[in-house]
C-alpha cells in the first residue's frame, strides 16, 4: 500500500537475517518466551522451529532487553524449552501480494492452501496502515443485492462495512452467499472481486462458500483465507488482516471493486481473548481484553473508498451473537464501529421467513447518501422511513394481541396487524434465488403500505400519495 | 531544557514504552522515540525508568533506541490557520499528512500545525507605548470570511509594548510585537504554543446566562443547554449519537466549532469534511466551515492519541474564548477516550477499579468538563465554552462507569433511546429519562424572546408526555378503545407533539434546522390545540371529529410547510386552529 514502508521492510531484512537463537525460558499455552537475543523489535515476525525441523511463525508481543514474548500462530504443542530454535525476521508478518492471487486459497497466514505454488509478489506488512481521514472519499453508490429487506430498508453502498448478525442455527450463510452472487452496481457491468477470509468456521461451511462461488462463475474472482476450525486459534489472529492486504493490494492497486466476507468475526475475538487471558491482561466485559474495540477498528476501518483511486473494500463481516444477545460485548463493539448491522432474527426464522433479516435493530447508516433521486428513486428514503414506523407500530399492536385476544382490537389496529403479517411474508421474504430490481421493491414497498389507510402515513408527503398510494 | 538523549528503550508493549538509564526529565515532558522519532509523553517516573506513551505504532520499535526528550510539555500551537483544519489527537494536519505520505498515516512524520509558508493581514489595534498583559489584543488577522482572528499576548507575559507591527501581510513567524518585560524584551509573534493538559487562564468565571440554540426542537425546547454548560448524550450504537452531534456542529449559533472524532468511524470524518463546506450557515451565509475545526483520531489510529485528542480540542477551544468568542465543543466519543484511558493504565500494569477502568478516571472526566464555562476573559471579553461529550456506553446500559461518572460533572443528560431510534423516530432523545437543569438559566431569554411565559408552555407539554406514558401502561393491557375521549385526547396530543415536533428530519431542507421562534409558536398551537380540545369534549364534542378536522393534518406538516423566516403561516395556522375548534363546540354544544 505504501512504497516507503516496504523497501525500508526490504531493507531491515537485508540487516537482520539469520539472527537465530537456541531454546526457550517459558512455553504457556500458544505463547513462548525467549531471552538472551538482541536487537528484536515490537510486532516482529518469529520463525520457531522444533527439533524435528519443523517450522511455525510467531509474532513478538512484548519485547524488553534480551528479552522477548513471542505468540505462536500454530500452536505450541511438542515444543521443548531445549532445543527449539528461534530465528527473528526483522519485518512484521508480511503477504505477497499479485494479480495471480484470484481463484486461489490461502491459510490465515497466506500460504497456500489449495496445493498451488507459493504466491510472489511485493511483500505488504498484514497489519496495515491507518487511512488518512482527508484521503478517504464518502461512499455513495448504491449496491443492488436483489435483496428487498437489505436494497429498500438497509441498503448497502460501495465501501461500506455492514455486518451481519446472527445466531448459531440461522441462515447466515446462504444470505452471505446471495448477496455475493447478486450484488452489483445497476449500471455498470464490472462484478465484484470477494475476499473470502474463513475464522475457525468448519470444513463443510467453508465447502458450502467455495461451492457458491463455483457454481455463480465467481470463483476465478475470489481470493480466499481459510483459517478452519481444526486449525490454531491463534493463526485467526492473523486472517482477516493477511485478506485485507489482498483486498486493499485489489482495490487500491488493481482498481477493483471488492466484496470482502469475514466470517467469523465472534470466532476471531475468541481467539484474542485467548492471548489476552494467556498473558493475564486485565480484562473488561465478560473478560475480553480492554483493547478489543481498537484491534477491531483496525480490521473494520480497512474498508472504504480512497480520493481519486478506483477501487473499493465493501466489507460484510458475519457475527454470531452468543446466545442471540446483541449486547454480547462482540456484536456491541461491531455495532459500534461498523456502518451499521444486518440483523437476523430467530423467530423470523422459525415462522419460515427467509431472509429472517429483524426489521427493526437492523440499519444501514450510509442508506441516506446513497438512496434517492438518481441513486434508487426520489420516493425511496420516505417511504422506508414509513415502513420502518408502521412496522415498529404493529410490535405494540402485537403485544396488546397477545393480552386482550385480537378480537378486541379496533378496526385500525387489525389493519396494522394485516399490514405486519404481509410485510414479512411479501416484503421481508424472498426466495433464496430471487433477485429483486429496486424498482420491484419500492414498488413492492408501496403496494403492502395500502393496508393502512392512508391518514396513518405520516412520513410521506402528499405528492408522493398522489403518486404511489393505490397505484 | 533543549532536545536531548535523556534514556533508551527498555521495554516495549503495545503503546507503552519503559526507558531506562533515564536521567533528567519532567513528567508529561514531550519525548521522540527511536530513529523514527515516535511522538511520546512521559507518563511515569520512578528512579532511572520512565514509562512513555508513544502517540505512534511502535510496530518494529526496539531495546536500545534512544529516547529524546524536548523539554517542555505536550503541547499545541495556537494562532490564525487552525480554522477549516483537519488534525489528528496531536495537532499534526491530517492534510498536509497526506501530501507528505499518501493515503495512508505512516509513523514518524512531522509536519508544523500551522503553515509557516501562508501571510495573513494583520491590522494593529494597540499603540505603543503602553502596558500590556497576558489575553490584551494586539491586532486582528481575518482567518476566515466569518472570523475575525484576535492576536492575544499569551498569558503569561505582561510589560510595556515597545513595538508593534504596522498594518501588512505577515508570515506566522514574524515578529509583530515586542514587550518589554522584568525579564528582558520578549518578541511576540502570530501564534503561541500552550500544553494541552493545562487549561488556560481566565479573569472570572460567571455564572450561565442563556442558551445555545441548537435549532434542533427537542433540545431546545425541552432540554436546553446555557451558553457555558456541559451536556453528555449517551447512547448505545445506533442510536443515532453522532447525528446529534453533527446536526448541533451543523446549526448551533456558537461562532465556532470544534469537532473531535474520537475513536470513531473514519467516514464520518470524511462525511464531516466533505458536507460541512458546502453548507450554508444561516446566520452568516457563509459556508459552515469557515467556523468549524475538526480533530480526527479515527478508531484504527493510535490509541495514545485518541486519550490526547479530547485535550488538543478544548486547548484551542479555550484559545478562542480568550479572544470572546462562544465556543461549542463536540466530543464523539468521550467512551472511546475512556477507553484509550484503560488500555494504556493496563499496559502500564495499574491496579483497575469499575470493569477495568482506571480509579482516576472521574478525576480525568472531572478536568475535562470543567474547562467549559462562560467566563471574563484575561482581556476582558466575554467568551465561552459549551461542551457536549458523547458516550457510547456498551450494550445501551446507562449503568456502566464512563456514564455514571460523566453524569456526576454534567448538568443535562440526553438520553438517546433504542425503542425510538428503531422506529425511526429521530432525534431518538427520550423525553422520560432527559434531563436538564438549565431551565432557569435559560427561562429568562425565551419569555424575553417569545414575551411569554415559555416556561409553563414547557411543563404544560412535559405534563402530557407524563400522562402519556402512565396511560401507555393502561393502554398496554387492555388497549385506548376503552378510555374516555379526554383520557385519549391525551395519547392524541402526545403523538401529535412526537410526530409533529419531536421529530426533526436532518435532511430536509426546511426542517434540519429550527429557529427558537418557531420551535416557540410550533409548541405554542400544539399546546392551545390540546387545551381547546379537552375543553370541546367537556363540551361534547367527540374526539373522532377533532381529528377529522383539516387543521389537525397542517399541524402535522407544520415543520416543513413553514420555513424559518415565513412564521406569520403558524400564526395563521394557530388562528385556524382556534376558529375550527370554535366552529365544533358550537354545532355540538
Amino acid at each position: 500500500m505504501n512504497s516507503q514502508a516496504s523497501t525500508a521492510e526490504t531493507s531491515h531484512r537485508r540487516l537482520l537475517d539469520d539472527r537465530e537463537y537456541v531454546g526457550l525460558d517459558e512455553v504457556s499455552g500458544p505463547i513462548v518466551g525467549v531471552s538472551g537475543i538482541h536487537n528484536v523489535g515490537y510486532n516482529e515476525l518469529a520463525e520457531i522451529v522444533d527439533r524435528r525441523g519443523t517450522t511455525r511463525l510467531g509474532m513478538t508481543l512484548e519485547v524488553s532487553e534480551g528479552a522477548a514474548v513471542i505468540q505462536v500462530f500454530e500452536g505450541t504443542s511438542g515444543l521443548k524449552l531445549g532445543d527449539t530454535r528461534v530465528r527473528f525476521r526483522g519485518h512484521p508478518l508480511t503477504l505477497a501480494v499479485s494479480e495471480e492471487m484470484l481463484g486461489r486459497a490461502f491459510d490465515g497466514l497466506g500460504r497456500p492452501f489449495d496445493g498451488g505454488p507459493e504466491p510472489i509478489g511485493e511483500e505488504r506488512d498484514v497489519n496495515g496502515l491507518p487511512v488518512n481521514p482527508t484521503a478517504r472519499d464518502y461512499p455513495r453508490k448504491f449496491i443492488q443485492t436483489g435483496i428487498s429487506a437489505i436494497d429498500g430498508m438497509n441498503t448497502l453502498v460501495r465501501g461500506q462495512k455492514l455486518p451481519v448478525f446472527s445466531g448459531s442455527g440461522l441462515p447466515h450463510r446462504q444470505l452471505v452467499a446471495q448477496i455475493t452472487r447478486q450484488a452489483r452496481i445497476v449500471g455498470e457491468d464490472i462484478p465484484f472481486a470477494v475476499v473470502f477470509a474463513g475464522m475457525g468456521i468448519k470444513h463443510d461451511e467453508a465447502r458450502f462458500y467455495l461451492k457458491n462461488f463455483e457454481e455463480s462463475g465467481a470463483m476465478e474472482r475470489v481470493v480466499a483465507f481459510l483459517s478452519l476450525a481444526d486449525a490454531p486459534s491463534v493463526e485467526r489472529l492473523m486472517t482477516p488482516r493477511t485478506a485485507l492486504t489482498a483486498a486493499e493490494y485489489l482495490a487500491f492497486d488493481l482498481g477493483m471493486h471488492v466484496l470482502v466476507i469475514l466470517t467469523d468475526m465472534t470466532n476471531y475475538c475468541e481467539a484474542l481473548r485467548e492471548i489476552s487471558t494467556q498473558r493475564q491482561e486485565i480484562p473488561s466485559r465478560k473478560g475480553y481484553p480492554g483493547y478489543l474495540y481498537s484491534d477491531l477498528a483496525s480490521i473494520y476501518e480497512r474498508a472504504g473508498m480512497l480520493r481519486g483511486k478506483p477501487g473499493s473494500i465493501t466489507q460484510i463481516p458475519v457475527v454470531t451473537m452468543p446466545n442471540d444477545d446483541i449486547s454480547h460485548p462482540i456484536p456491541d463493539l461491531s455495532g459500534f464501529i461498523t456502518e451499521g448491522q444486518i440483523v437476523l432474527d430467530r423467530d423470523l426464522d422459525q415462522r419460515g421467513i427467509y431472509p429472517p433479516i429483524a426489521g427493526l435493530p437492523s440499519l444501514s447508516r450510509l442508506m441516506k447518501d446513497g438512496i434517492g433521486e438518481g441513486m434508487t428513486r426520489a420516493d425511496h428514503a420516505h417511504l422506508a422511513s414509513q415502513l420502518f414506523a408502521s412496522y415498529a407500530h404493529v410490535k405494540d399492536i402485537r403485544s396488546l394481541a397477545s393480552v386482550i385476544g385480537e378480537e378486541e382490537l379496533t378496526a385500525l389496529d387489525r389493519s396494522y396487524m394485516e399490514f405486519g403479517e404481509i410485510f414479512e411474508q411479501q416484503f421481508l421474504s424472498q426466495g433464496p434465488e430471487e433477485d429483486r430490481s429496486i424498482e420491484q421493491t419500492l414498488d413492492l414497498g408501496w403496494k403492502i403500505l395500502q393496508s393502512l389507510p392512508r391518514e396513518e402515513l405520516h412520513r410521506i408527503t402528499e405528492e408522493e400519495i398522489r403518486k404511489y398510494y393505490g397505484r | 531544557m533543549a532536545e536531548r538523549i535523556i534514556g533508551t528503550v527498555r521495554r516495549v508493549v503495545g503503546p507503552v514504552v519503559e526507558a531506562g538509564n533515564v536521567t533528567g526529565v519532567e513528567m508529561l515532558e514531550l519525548v521522540f522515540v527511536g530513529d523514527e522519532r515516535l511522538v511520546g509523553e512521559i507518563v511515569r517516573i520512578r528512579g532511572d525508568v520512565a514509562w512513555i506513551q508513544v502517540y505512534e505504532d511502535t510496530t518494529g520499535l526496539r531495546p536500545g533506541a534512544p529516547v529524546i526528550g524536548q523539554g517542555e510539555p505536550l503541547s499545541v500551537e495556537l494562532g490564525p490557520g487552525l480554522l477549516g483544519s483537519i488534525y489528528d489527537g496531536v495537532q499534526r494536519p491530517l492534510d498536509v499528512l497526506r501530501m507528505q505520505m499518501g493515503d495512508f498515516v505512516s509513523r514518524g512524520v512531522h509536519a508544523p500545525a500551522l503553515s509557516r509558508e501562508k501571510r495573513w493581514h494583520f491590522r494593529p489595534c494597540v499603540t505603543p507605548p503602553c502596558r500590556v498583559q497576558g489575553g490584551a489584543v494586539l491586532g486582528v488577522v481575518q482567518e476566515t470570511e466569518v472570523i475575525e482572528h484576535r492576536i492575544l499576548t499569551p498569558p503569561w507575559v505582561e510589560g510595556e509594548l515597545v513595538r508593534v507591527a504596522p498594518d501588512g501581510d505577515y508570515g506566522i513567524e514574524d515578529t509583530v510585537a515586542t514587550v518589554s518585560t522584568p525579564g528582558g524584551d520578549v518578541d511576540l509573534r502570530f501564534f503561541h504554543k500552550w500544553p494541552v493538559r493545562k487549561g488556560r487562564p481566565y479573569a472570572k468565571r460567571l455564572a450561565c446566562a442563556g442558551p445555545l440554540i441548537t435549532g434542533q426542537r427537542v433540545l431546545d425546547t425541552l432540554f436546553p443547554v446555557a451558553r457555558g454548560g456541559v451536556v453528555v448524550v449517551p447512547g448505545g450504537f445506533g442510536t443515532g449519537k453522532t447525528m446529534v452531534q453533527h446536526a448541533i456542529a451543523k446549526w448551533c449559533d456558537a461562532d465556532l466549532v470544534v469537532y473531535i472524532g474520537c475513536g470513531e468511524r473514519g467516514n464520518e470524518m470524511t462525511g464531516v469534511l466533505t458536507e460541512f463546506p458546502e453548507l450554508i450557515d444561516p446566520r452568516t451565509g457563509k459556508s459552515l466551515m469557515e467556523r468549524t475545526l475538526l480533530i480526527a483520531n479515527t478508531s484504527n489510529m493510535p490509541v495514545a492519541a485518541r486519550e490526547a485528542s479530547i485535550y488538543t480540542g478544548i486547548t484551542i477551544a479555550e484559545y478562542y474564548r480568550d479572544m470572546g468568542y462562544n465556543v461549542a465543543i463536540m466530543a464523539d466519543s468521550t467512551s472511546r477516550w475512556a477507553e484509550a484511558l484503560r488500555e494504556l493504565s493496563g499496559r502500564m500494569e495499574e491496579m483497575p477499579a469499575d470493569e477495568g477502568f482506571p480509579a482516576y478516571l472521574p478525576t480525568r472526566l472531572a478536568e475535562f468538563y470543567e474547562r467549559a464555562g462562560l467566563v471574563t476573559t484575561l482581556g476582558g471579553h466575554e467568551g465561552s465554552i459549551t461542551t457536549i461529550g458523547a458516550v457510547s456506553p456498551p450494550g445501551g446500559d446507562f449503568s456502566e462507569p464512563v456514564t455514571q461518572h460523566t453524569k456526576r460533572f454534567v448538568r443535562a443528560f440526553w438520553a438517546l433511546d433504542k425503542q425510538l431510534a428503531n422506529a425511526r423516530h429521530y432525534p431518538a432523545i427520550s423525553w422520560l429519562e432527559s434531563y436538564s437543569e438549565y431551565i432557569d438559566d435559560v427561562a429568562p431569554w425565551w419569555d424575553e424572546k417569545t414575551n411569554e411565559s415559555w416556561r409553563e408552555l414547557r411543563s404544560d407539554i412535559m405534563a402530557i408526555m407524563q400522562k402519556e406514558a402512565r396511560l401507555e401502561h393502561v393502554v398496554k393491557l387492555v388497549g385506548a378503545d376503552v378510555l374516555p375521549d379526554s383520557q385519549r385526547l391525551i395519547l392524541e396530543v402526545a403523538a401529535m407533539f412526537k410526530n409533529a415536533f419531536l421529530q426533526q428530519n436532518a435532511f430536509d431542507k426546511v426542517d434540519a434546522f429550527c429557529v427558537a421562534e418557531k420551535q416557540y409558536v410550533m409548541l405554542n398551537i400544539i399546546v392551545t390545540f390540546y387545551t381547546l380540545a379537552a375543553e370541546a369534549i367537556q363540551k361534547g364534542v367527540t374526539l373522532a371529529s377533532l381529528k377529522r378536522m383539516d387543521v389537525v393534518r397542517d399541524i402535522m406538516q407544520m415543520k416543513y410547510e413553514c420555513p424559518n423566516d415565513e412564521l406569520n403561516r403558524l400564526d395563521t395556522l394557530l388562528k385556524e386552529l382556534e376558529e375550527s375548534i370554535h366552529e365544533l363546540t358550537s354545532i355540538y354544544g
